[in-house]
């Protein structure tokens, strides 16, 4: 992830075939190259071994609850909207193993983790998870108690972020003002522009590791016409959001506790925990101890976690939140709302993950909606 | 980058010096660090304390501030990691993280009086902002310790109690829930105890700790007898898994419980108290 340089941005146009090198290139770096490709009917962020893995001619149709591939009449590689799962996947490990403990003479001895075989290459960010990524940079940022894991993940990792030409049904990231044009947190950005004539992708730097490896990709100048096509593109799905969201009564969440919409949409949650697992910026986690069967041995994991378990919140005598109006209404109230006190900004990015993952198709922007339309004096201290 | 963060989710291993045994399901171990260094903390905070290849629990630290050669902790057994802790005996090795979480603003109550109210194990948290009052004696009003159990087999640090009501310069009140064997002390909620009052109520800082329920009715107690809200501490328990805001667990609010508490003070969260289940 580049730092806060602002490299002035020359654009130059990339032909399809440069994709194989900028591949090859960060390979050549060192990096572990991960990006869109499809398997088990979805795209899904994984290793590539070239461009030819990328998901060519392959588009997503998603709604509440609903996700299929469909294929696109042309052969665009970046042509899906976002896949059900982002890049925390590979910069917050659903399992990572704290450290090991070793039994000795005197007792135990404690060995951290290994450190990270090689540095990240995220192909194909799109604004609503560079957005993520800069919200967790935050969450595992505490002056006091960073998590310097992530960190230093986020800050190795080399960014190609791929703006949006087209918008899902269940994107909202124009209404939370993180896409879909990307501005900052990449080294390399790109437009993908294709049509009967060609097949290109204008592509610019944001930081000096961007500009030396666009350099070596060579590639033509961008003309005028070509940077207007790529903004005027961009612009258009800015324009084609499937939802919006009220991010005024979002925020206000946090005052209204005992709003009678979170019984309403209790009698639908599942409390199945899609919704946190799919979202990019959600960072529960739970510990588990494991040993060997011997008890010499000793590993610590984190492991993802989500607030819509009746576990998570236990301390002895009983779980705190036992009722799913209480879960639901902790988990989008800290995400809407108390967020901005604890990191200064929404948790919420708007790529729509947890409503194309909800088995009941349950929307946040409804939810929050319902709750501006029928909002009511919060009943104070029901017991 | 440059260099890394120390990683907050290792444990430090220390050595089990002693063992006392408080309560039937109640322990104090003390321990001192394997490498031989020093711990300070804050009265009020907690370590993540790990058993080896058990798991790990948050535990109030119950020892004296001032004395930085050991971390003391006062643990009721009721949890697996707990009862494994309580296995545990001199010599035994435990992994420490912290300290954590914040402090008993003991200093800021300088020229009060200083009331503390426990209920149960609850005592525990409290014991060290109770020594760093006394060892600083003269800079407040009346110092005064109401502590409530369930029986009176069930009264925590009861030597030390005993010894505290002995002295000129301590009030100890001691109620307990269910009056058994030759009890004949204070049977009720310890509520009534602050209810009695003997102190300055414009002049008073409280310190809560215990079970949820109890700390609501002390705080609407110390309210009634005219204590500000916002001279009233109380110290909240969540599930943690980390101690450090990194786990989520503890959320409440707009509050890490780790972080931005343990010990809040009530005018802050006193609207979050009645809500259920947030």
């Amino acid at each position: 992830m580049p730092g806060a340089e602002t490299a002035v941005a020359t654009a130059v146009i990339l032909q399809r075939d440069a994709l194989d090198g900028l591949i090859e290139a960060l390979k050549a770096k060192g990096y572990r190259v991960v990006g869109p490709r499809v398997a088990d009917d979805a795209v899904i962020y994984d290793d590539l071994d070239g461009a030819d893995d990328l998901p060519r001619g392959w588009g997503d149709e998603q709604k509440g609850g609903h996700y299929r591939l469909r294929k696109r009449p042309d052969g665009a590689l970046f042509g899906y909207t976002t896949a059900p799962q982002g890049w925390k996947r590979f910069l917050y490990p659903p399992k990572q193993k704290l450290f090991a403990a070793r039994r000795t003479a005197s007792g135990f001895a404690v060995d951290p983790p290994a450190p990270e075989p090689q540095p990240l290459a995220i192909i194909g960010a799109r604004a609503c998870e560079l957005a993520a990524m800069r919200v967790q940079k935050r969450v595992f940022g505490d002056k006091d108690y960073p998590d310097p894991g992530y960190q230093k993940r986020l800050a190795d990792a080399f960014v190609v972020a791929v703006e949006c030409t087209e918008a899902g049904d269940t994107c909202f990231c124009a209404s939370m003002g993180t896409g879909p044009a990307v501005e900052a947190g990449f080294d390399i950005k790109m437009v993908e522009l294709v049509d009967k004539s060609r097949h290109v992708f204008v592509a610019e730097a944001g930081s000096a590791k961007g500009t030396k490896l666009l350099k070596e990709l060579g590639g033509d100048k961008a003309k005028d016409a070509d940077r207007e096509a790529a903004t005027t593109r961009v612009a258009k799905a800015a324009k084609s959001m499937g939802r919006a969201m009220d991010t005024a009564t979002a925020k206000r969440l946090k005052e209204l506790p005992e709003h009678p919409r979170w019984e309403q949409v209790a009698a639908r949650c599942l409390t199945c925990g899609n919704c946190t697992m799919v979202c990019p910026t959600c960072f529960c986690t739970t510990v588990e101890d494991v040993t060997d069967l011997k008890g010499d041995n000793a590993e610590r994991w984190r492991k993802w976690d989500s607030c819509f378990t009746v576990d998570f919140s236990y301390i002895h005598g009983g779980s705190i939140r036992t009722e799913t109006a209480a879960r639901y209404r902790q988990w989008i109230t800290h995400k809407l709302s108390t967020w901005h006190d604890q990191f200064g900004s929404s948790g919420c990015v708007g790529c729509g993950r947890c409503i194309t993952w909800c088995p009941v198709g349950i929307d946040i922007t409804e939810e929050v909606a319902a709750i501006h339309q029928a909002e009511k004096p919060a009943a104070k201290g029901r017991k | 980058m440059t260099s890394m963060p120390k990683d907050p989710m290792l444990p430090v291993p220390f050595r089990i010096e002693r063992v006392q045994r408080e309560l039937s399901d109640t322990f104090t171990m003390e321990m001192v660090a394997k490498d031989g260094g020093t711990f300070s903390f804050k009265a009020g905070q907690f370590n993540m304390l790990y058993v080896f290849g058990v798991g790990e629990v948050p535990i109030s630290i119950s020892g004296d501030p001032a004395d930085r050669s050991k971390v003391v902790h006062t643990t009721r057994a009721v949890g697996a990691v707990t009862k494994a802790l309580d296995a545990l005996k001199a010599g035994d090795e435990i992994g420490v993280r912290g300290p954590f979480g914040t402090d008993w603003p003991v200093e800021a109550a300088y020229g009060h009086d200083l009331v503390f109210v426990a209920g149960g194990v609850g005592l525990a948290p409290l014991r060290p902002a109770i020594y760093q009052a006394m060892a600083n004696r003269e800079k407040f009003g009346r110092v005064v310790v109401l502590y409530g159990a369930r029986t009176p087999e069930d009264i925590l640090f009861k030597k030390e109690l005993e010894r505290w009501r002995g002295r000129f310069d301590m009030d100890v009140g001691v109620t307990v829930d269910r009056a058994t064997g030759k009890w004949s002390g204070n049977v009720g909620v310890v509520t009534k105890l602050v209810a009695r009052g003997g102190f300055d109520p414009l002049h008073t800082t409280a310190f809560v700790c215990g079970p949820e329920v109890m700390m609501r009715y002390v705080a609407a107690e110390l309210e009634k007898k005219g204590v500000a809200r916002s001279s009233v501490w109380v110290s909240m328990e969540r599930n943690m898994k980390c101690g450090c805001g990194l786990c989520g667990h503890c959320q409440w609010g707009p509050h890490f419980v780790c972080k931005d508490g343990p010990v809040f003070r009530y005018d802050r969260i006193a609207d979050m108290f009645s809500i259920r289940e947030l």
